[in-house]
């Protein structure tokens, strides 16, 4: 209720401000609006993908300069000339992106510093874009006759923009695509394994948050109607991160709350200090951003909707929905898996040795052996988080050897991981719906303007459905980082289940788990198995495995000691000797 | 272009480079022992260079008073954090380890004037005043939030140097500092005469990376360090204490930043503002290392120097674009050498 009368403020305020409010707050108001834009791609990039650019501003500038150009040199009407300042920026997004967005996390920001400090001076020594001194002259956008000269019309043209992005990206972020750039911040192994293409996801996510800031950026030269290089430096893109950081980088109001403080900052430290100021100015930021990291780092907004639970976005309502496409289940007893003198080195060091096994629709197979066997290892090479260095393994009859984790989701291969991989802020629903990424099609711009209603409607009924069957229907709503770590591991079932497979990789799942959660599980695992579906699990628990599974593989020492029947397995005296130790 | 011109502009490069290698040693030293992304190392540089240049035209600057302000907050922390009984110990512990020493740096500032200190004097009050910085800094900002994403500690360095810019404005103003070369002659070698700056650059600069060397290779406390650097959580297991290897990382690089900021006062004008750029040299040689390498980085740091150089003499208009746009094809170069995408890296959560 509370959120739709301050929503409504919101819609008021734009309408009535223009009119109302003093052309001096305007003028604020237009650069608070300008900075939140750019703080509205980095809710994307930072707040939800886990990136961080410095390099904003730089992006801001280039669309700055194309349009001033065009505007003042090529004689294009400012709209006219704002898809070639905007085409410009994506440029310039694509092909930084590309080469650093492949590189880990910390390449990026750093990269931006230094490619946002070579465009600055790209931009103030240029001539022909007016040099330090800047270009003059630049018409105002305009409808026919109604041309935005002023601080009230500015004001409706940025805030306009401002209230747009904040809509379809609130949408964007619960949609499909949504959930693929929040999955980034889970790992890059969570992401491809679940089919979301991290490079193309980030590279998206990079060119969306740089649109934005060069939209700003236009905004920006038309709303001052002078150009020179400075509010694009360095510093400037350092300003456009603290915006974030400020008001809270996991909410588009958060660009809002921080953009309008960070405006309203100088103005107030002018007043106490009457003049001379710019040092007292980054000495707060300074430390405003360190004393707030350090206490928490949900800035102005998350703090707010944490204490306020009413500010919250109301749960997603799960419903009736058509079933989303299922895969046609395996011939019973048909090969699914087929591992085939398989070897790993790392160096010198042989982790996994002529491995051969067989996983057949219909049957659980239990990997066991003593630590430091070789069951993670070969797990990642049957999921394509590694690369075999010899031999072949084949999913459903087609060979993946040495395929990435997206080929064996495509083919019906899901996993739990040993160390829980869940985005502890979103809920236990949202985090299921991840395994369905590949069932849904629906991308970005569907996303942004809520084409997607059936589909996201069928994803989030299949994902319920899948936590009803590991027995946590009533806790969906819950942040998955609230439940223990039992339940979490259930949760990761029910994620791979959600996408459909043919072949699940249990990697320890009843690790964590009550003695009644387990036998639960145990008969969740048989359904499966009667339902048809391949199950292959590592598991330390011997009870549990003995008691579940159809048949066991054995590894010691990166080899294959034996396979069989549970019971042979279990008087085999060499598999007896390597758990309890030599007995000579 | 003739042989002079090439002798002078490897002179520039060799000069130049030095510096960026000591700055990226620093970055690598902190990155690899605590994961903090220095980006402030180059205000280590900027106060030093500015407070000596100040010291060297015979003015006393208030470098001395932040850093006793910060220590009594180290110190207030410190009691605050003790239980009530410890509380009086601890603060006469303090005093001693903590407040001693900034404490003297605010005596001499009030009381001994630049011509008394003479300039060896000078360079022994710089590097005093400068040094405390490092581990003050990891104290109050990156020891309390040690168990934080890279991302996140590398936000919070920007926060820290964007402060400290400030700070270097009000301390210093807005005006350049440039220095007399501590060694005013040349030295003629093979036929070329070389600059005494220029040779004092190059010996301290090696001199350094050997004293390092010597520390990380042979020194027990230095193979802990590497230790810690290699895997924290083992290093913790068999007795390394983490925070005091954080310490000594942040000592070291605040040396090696009032070192270079010493030297480089007297090959360029420093503003208050010029650290960060030379900082952002010193991380991109530290790039060309993968972030991990020390020679690399080392040789990383020559090559920048040299197409500055060179690009100085070419495009000067264009010498920083040139310089910064170099990251290009070394991120290009380390896409392709990184492992696959799906290999896994740490979550932002």
């Amino acid at each position: 209720m509370i959120r739709r009368y301050l929503w409504g403020a919101a819609v008021a305020g734009f309408v009535l401000l223009p009119w109302a409010a003093p052309s001096f707050w305007l003028t604020l108001a237009d650069v608070a609006g300008i900075l939140a834009l750019i703080g509205l791609g980095l809710v994307l990039l930072t707040g939800a993908a886990g990136l961080t650019s410095f390099g904003q501003a730089a992006f801001a500038g280039i669309a700055a300069y194309v349009c001033a150009y065009l505007t003042t040199m090529a004689g294009l009407s400012p709209l006219a000339a704002l898809p070639l300042c905007l085409l410009a920026v994506a440029l310039a997004a694509i092909i930084l992106g590309a080469v650093t967005l492949r590189l880990s996390g910390h390449y990026l920001p750093i990269s931006t510093i230094a490619w946002a400090a070579a465009i600055f001076y790209l931009f103030a020594r240029l001539q022909l874009l007016g040099g330090q001194t800047g270009l003059d002259g630049i018409p105002p956008v305009s409808f026919g006759p109604w041309a935005a000269t002023s601080a009230a019309r500015s004001f409706v043209l940025i805030w306009g923009c401002v209230l747009a992005v904040i809509v379809t990206q609130k949408f964007l972020l619960r949609a499909r695509a949504g959930r693929a750039i929040r999955t980034l911040r889970g790992g890059t192994l969570l992401a491809e394994s679940f089919g979301i293409p991290v490079f193309r996801t980030r590279l998206t996510v990079f060119v969306y948050a740089a649109l934005l800031a060069g939209l700003a950026g236009w905004l920006y030269v038309e709303f001052i109607r002078f150009l020179n290089p400075s509010p694009f430096d360095i510093t400037a893109g350092i300003k456009d991160l603290f915006v974030v950081m400020i008001g809270g980088a996991a909410f588009p109001w958060g660009a809002v709350a921080g953009g309008a403080i960070l405006t309203a900052l100088p103005v107030i430290l002018q007043a106490v200090t009457s003049g001379q100021n710019e040092n007292y100015v980054l000495i707060a930021y300074g430390l405003i951003i360190v004393l707030l990291l350090q206490r928490s780092r949900l800035g102005l907004v998350g703090a707010l909707v944490a204490r306020f639970p009413a500010l919250q976005a109301p749960a997603r309502t799960v419903g009736p929905a058509a079933p989303l496409p299922a895969r046609a289940a395996p011939r019973r007893g048909e090969v699914l898996l087929r591992v085939e003198h398989v070897e790993k080195w790392f160096g010198g060091l042989c982790a996994v040795r002529d491995m051969s096994f067989e996983v057949r629709a219909g049957e659980i197979v239990g990997l066991i052996g003593p630590n430091g066997a070789g069951k993670s290892t070969m797990f990642n090479l049957i999921t394509g988080a590694a690369a075999p260095s010899a031999g072949r393994i084949t999913l459903c009859g087609a060979d993946v050897t040495g395929a990435s984790p997206r080929a064996a989701i495509r083919r019906g291969l899901a996993r739990s991981f040993q160390h829980v991989k869940l985005l502890r802020g979103a809920s236990v629903l949202e985090n299921v719906m991840i395994g369905a990424h590949l069932r849904g099609r629906k991308g970005l711009f569907a996303g942004m303007f809520r084409a997607d209603r059936a589909e996201e409607a069928a994803i989030a009924a299949e994902a319920a459905r899948q936590l009803a069957r590991v027995g946590l229907a009533d806790v969906m709503h819950r942040p998955a980082g609230s439940l223990a770590l039992g339940p979490q591991r259930l949760v990761e079932v029910a994620r791979a289940l959600a996408a459909d497979p043919v072949l699940l990789l249990l990697d320890e799942p009843a690790a964590g788990l009550r003695h009644a959660e387990k036998q639960e599980l145990a008969q969740l695992l048989h359904g499966l198995r009667d339902a048809g579906i391949a199950v292959l699990l590592v598991e330390h628990d011997m009870d549990f495995v003995m008691n579940l599974v159809d048949r066991i593989v054995v590894m010691d020492a990166g080899a294959k000691l034996t396979e069989g029947q549970p019971a042979e397995v279990q008087t085999d005296p060499r598999v007896l000797d390597v758990y309890l130790g030599g007995a000579e | 272009m003739n042989s002079t011109i090439a002798t002078l502009l490897i002179q520039d490069g060799l000069t130049s480079g030095a510096i960026y290698a000591l700055i990226a040693l620093a970055l690598l030293i902190v990155f690899t022992i605590t994961r903090v992304i220095l980006v402030p190392q180059g205000q280590f540089v900027t106060f030093s260079a500015l407070t000596f240049g100040l010291l060297q035209s015979g003015v006393m600057p208030l470098v001395a008073v932040p850093v006793a302000v910060l220590a009594v907050i180290v110190t207030l922390l410190d009691v605050a954090a003790a239980r009530p009984a410890q509380r009086l110990r601890t603060l006469r512990d303090a005093a001693w380890r903590q407040l001693a020493w900034p404490a003297l740096l605010v005596a001499v500032t009030v009381f001994v004037t630049t011509d008394e200190l003479g300039t060896f004097g000078q360079i022994l009050f710089t590097l005093a005043v400068v040094i405390p910085m490092g581990p003050l800094m990891y104290r109050l900002v990156f020891a309390p939030m040690a168990d934080a994403s890279i991302l996140l500690l590398l936000i919070v360095a920007v926060a820290v140097d964007v402060a400290m810019g400030g700070v270097a404005l009000l301390l210093f103003g807005s005006d350049g500092v440039r220095t007399e070369p501590l060694i005013a002659t040349s030295i003629p070698l093979a036929g070329i005469r070389i600059h005494g700056a220029v040779l004092l650059v190059i010996v301290t600069a090696a001199a350094a990376m050997l004293a390092l060397f010597l520390f990380f290779g042979r020194t027990m406390f230095g193979k802990a360090l590497r230790a810690t650097a290699y895997n924290a959580l083992g290093a913790r297991l068999v007795g390394i204490r983490v925070r005091r290897a954080g310490q000594v990382a942040f000592v070291l690089a605040a040396a090696l930043g009032a070192v270079s900021g010493i030297l480089v006062s007297s090959i360029m004008t420093v503003y208050f503002d010029s650290g960060f750029i030379i900082g952002l040299k010193g991380f991109i040689a530290a790039i060309i290392g993968g972030l991990a390498s020390y020679p690399l980085a080392v040789g990383g740091a020559l090559a920048i120097g040299m197409i500055e150089a060179w690009s100085a003499f070419y495009n000067s208009t264009f010498q920083d674009v040139i310089v910064f746009s170099a990251l290009l094809p070394i991120l290009v170069v380390r896409s392709l050498l990184s492992p696959d995408v799906a290999a896994d890296e740490e979550p932002a959560e």
